[in-house]
């Protein structure tokens, strides 16, 4: 039977945690919450990150506002969704939480703004 | 002049939480100085997610994180300057500043808390032998380049040191294209998170090269390459391992240092392990009503506990400001044991202390399946298993009022590793 070992990422403890892929479904161990227990699952099942970056704002006080997926994205499409972020031109003022993009590179997961930045 | 109850120096998260702490425990009075052109501090360029999960129970960017203080702080109408940097702090809580707007300006606090957090450890603290071309940049610099000024930096990067700030500059680099050779760590063991080592590094298959230094840099203009190479258990380059490694970026996260040149200039005493103030169980320093907290009393890594610990720090002032203090009575010294690099508060006032105190410490090294001893003159108080400890990683014991109950003035509370 294939076991993995990975380290959970849930919280800064950083639970070592061994999976097992057993016929019924991975089975966790070295977890101290449940939410290691999830983490384990998904992550041999659907590994999945929350991706950060700037995009470029007109004419606001700031030269960028930084962004992220509303929630985690499959792993493969996080280049997808950074290109995407690139090709981004807001235009100011943006509010903290604005959708900038409801469906980041077809991830099905909203690009929103983690900030504010008014115009200048 | 000017008389205001509390002068909180530095508006990041620590300065934040102090305000709204001190705010909430009655004081009107406030007076936020920040040098930079908005609140936030650090957690401005800390656009990645990963802040908050205590607190709030949400992943939250740095950005996030500070709004929500910073939201807070305007509903409460606290006081504020930005632009303002404070150059002058006297032992009788005098703070002199500069802004654009006032010039040089002296307040008169009845208490004053520090907040201002740290900054990084340059290239010039370490003797790396080379050339200076252009291309090296501390991580924090090349992280405020990048998220907030919106500039690449390079496309090729070897980052010295392993500690969070260049693991998430790891990431940062690679999605945006450049590609990030290797990181080299001094150290057996790497500073920084175990979730920003599987997210950073081994999300994008970057090595992490542990007890591996940068020994020699290359080019005249612009950084060429860079030599790496092993090191023994003095952390001293072994001949023959060297290997040059290409690229244009060289990025150094070697450190934080608290930001300390006005504490030491109004006379407070300094703890030689943590870079910054001696302070007791409420976070006061031994000059009577002025407080620390966050990156300036100690490095931390989660911005949770710089919250917690300025909350602290502005109630403490804000008992001050209504019943003045200074630490009279017992005074139990905190003393950092085996495997325990340094402790915060460096000593408890038991006859003043609330019902409980948090003792926050780091080990010196990575340490497997260990109890955390906490004993009073070597009577053991209390003891915690721990399945890993880390120096990367801070950790805290909990000491109440009654173990303390019997202690005589010249006490030790020891906080210890024992296998
Ligand atoms: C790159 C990086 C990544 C991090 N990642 C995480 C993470 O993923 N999760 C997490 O929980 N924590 C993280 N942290 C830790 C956390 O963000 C910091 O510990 C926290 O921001 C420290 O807060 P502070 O208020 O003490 O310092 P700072 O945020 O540095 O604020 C200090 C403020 O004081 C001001 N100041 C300094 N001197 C003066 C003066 N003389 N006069 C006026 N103002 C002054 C400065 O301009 C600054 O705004 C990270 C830290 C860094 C640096
Ligand atoms: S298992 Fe729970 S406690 Fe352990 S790292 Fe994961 S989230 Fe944190």
């Amino acid at each position: 039977m294939e076991t993995r070992e990975l380290i959970c990422t849930g919280c800064p403890l950083g639970c070592p945690l061994t999976v097992t892929l057993e016929p019924g479904g991975p089975v966790v161990k070295g977890h101290t919450c449940p939410r290691g227990e999830a983490y384990g699952r998904s992550e041999v099942l659907d590994p999945r990150r929350t991706v950060t970056s700037t995009a470029a704002v007109i004419g606001g006080r700031q030269a960028r506002v930084p962004v992220k997926t509303a929630g985690a994205v499959p792993k493969d499409r996080i280049r997808d969704c950074m290109e995407a972020v690139r090709r981004l031109r807001v235009a100011a003022p943006v509010g903290l939480g604005d959708v900038l993009l409801p469906d980041c590179a077809g991830s099905g997961v909203a690009l929103v703004a983690t900030k504010t930045v008014e115009r200048t | 002049m000017r008389t205001t109850d509390i002068v909180i120096i530095g508006g990041g998260p620590a300065g934040l939480a102090a305000a709204l702490a001190a705010r909430e425990a009655g004081v009107s009075d406030l007076l936020i100085l920040e040098r930079g052109n908005e609140l936030g501090g650090i957690l401005n360029q800390c656009i990645h997610s990963g802040f908050g999960l205590h607190t709030f129970r949400e992943e939250l960017t740095g950005p996030e994180y500070a709004a929500r203080y910073m939201d807070r702080v305007l509903a409460e109408n606290i006081p504020f300057r930005l632009g303002a940097m404070a150059v002058r702090v006297t032992a009788d809580r005098r703070v002199t500043y500069i802004s654009r707007e006032e010039g040089l300006e002296t307040v008169q606090a009845r208490a004053v808390v520090l907040a201002m957090g740290c900054r990084e450890r340059p290239r010039g603290a370490l003797s790396i032998p080379g050339s200076r071309p252009a291309g090296i940049y501390t991580a924090g610099a090349a992280q405020r380049l990048m998220n907030i000024d919106g500039y690449r930096v390079g496309r090729e990067a070897v980052i010295l040191g392993s500690g969070d700030i260049g693991l998430i500059m790891a990431r940062r680099l690679t999605l945006e294209g450049a590609r990030v050779k290797l990181v080299a760590e001094l150290m057996p063991y790497s500073g920084g998170l175990k979730r920003n080592i599987v997210q950073c590094l081994d999300d994008f298959g970057i090595p992490l090269k542990l007890s591996h230094t940068v020994v020699d840099i290359h080019g005249r203009d612009r950084v060429e390459a860079v030599t790496v190479a092993a090191v023994d258990g003095q952390r001293r380059p072994i001949p023959g391992t060297e290997e040059r490694v290409p690229c244009d970026t060289l990025l150094l996260s070697v450190g934080l240092l608290p930001e300390n040149e006005l504490t030491r200039e109004a006379g407070a005493a300094m703890c030689a392990a943590t870079g910054g103030p001696v302070v007791s169980d409420r976070l006061e320093t031994d000059l009577p009503g002025i407080f620390a907290c966050g990156n300036v009393l100690h490095v931390h890594d989660l911005v949770d506990y710089v919250s917690q610990e300025a909350a602290l720090a502005g109630e403490s002032a804000a008992a001050f400001v209504r019943s003045g203090g200074g630490e009279t009575g017992r005074r139990v010294r905190v003393a950092a044991g085996n495997g325990v690099r340094y402790t915060v508060p460096q000593f408890i006032g038991v006859d003043r202390m609330a019902e409980a105190a948090v003792v926050r410490f780091r080990v010196t090294d990575v340490f497997r399946d260990v109890c955390v001893r906490l004993s009073l003159d070597g009577r053991e108080l209390t003891r915690r298993k721990k399945r890993a400890l880390a120096p990367g990683e801070m950790e805290q014991m909990t000491v109440t009022r009654s173990d303390l109950a019997e202690a005589r003035a010249d006490s030790v509370l020891t906080v210890e590793l024992e296998a």
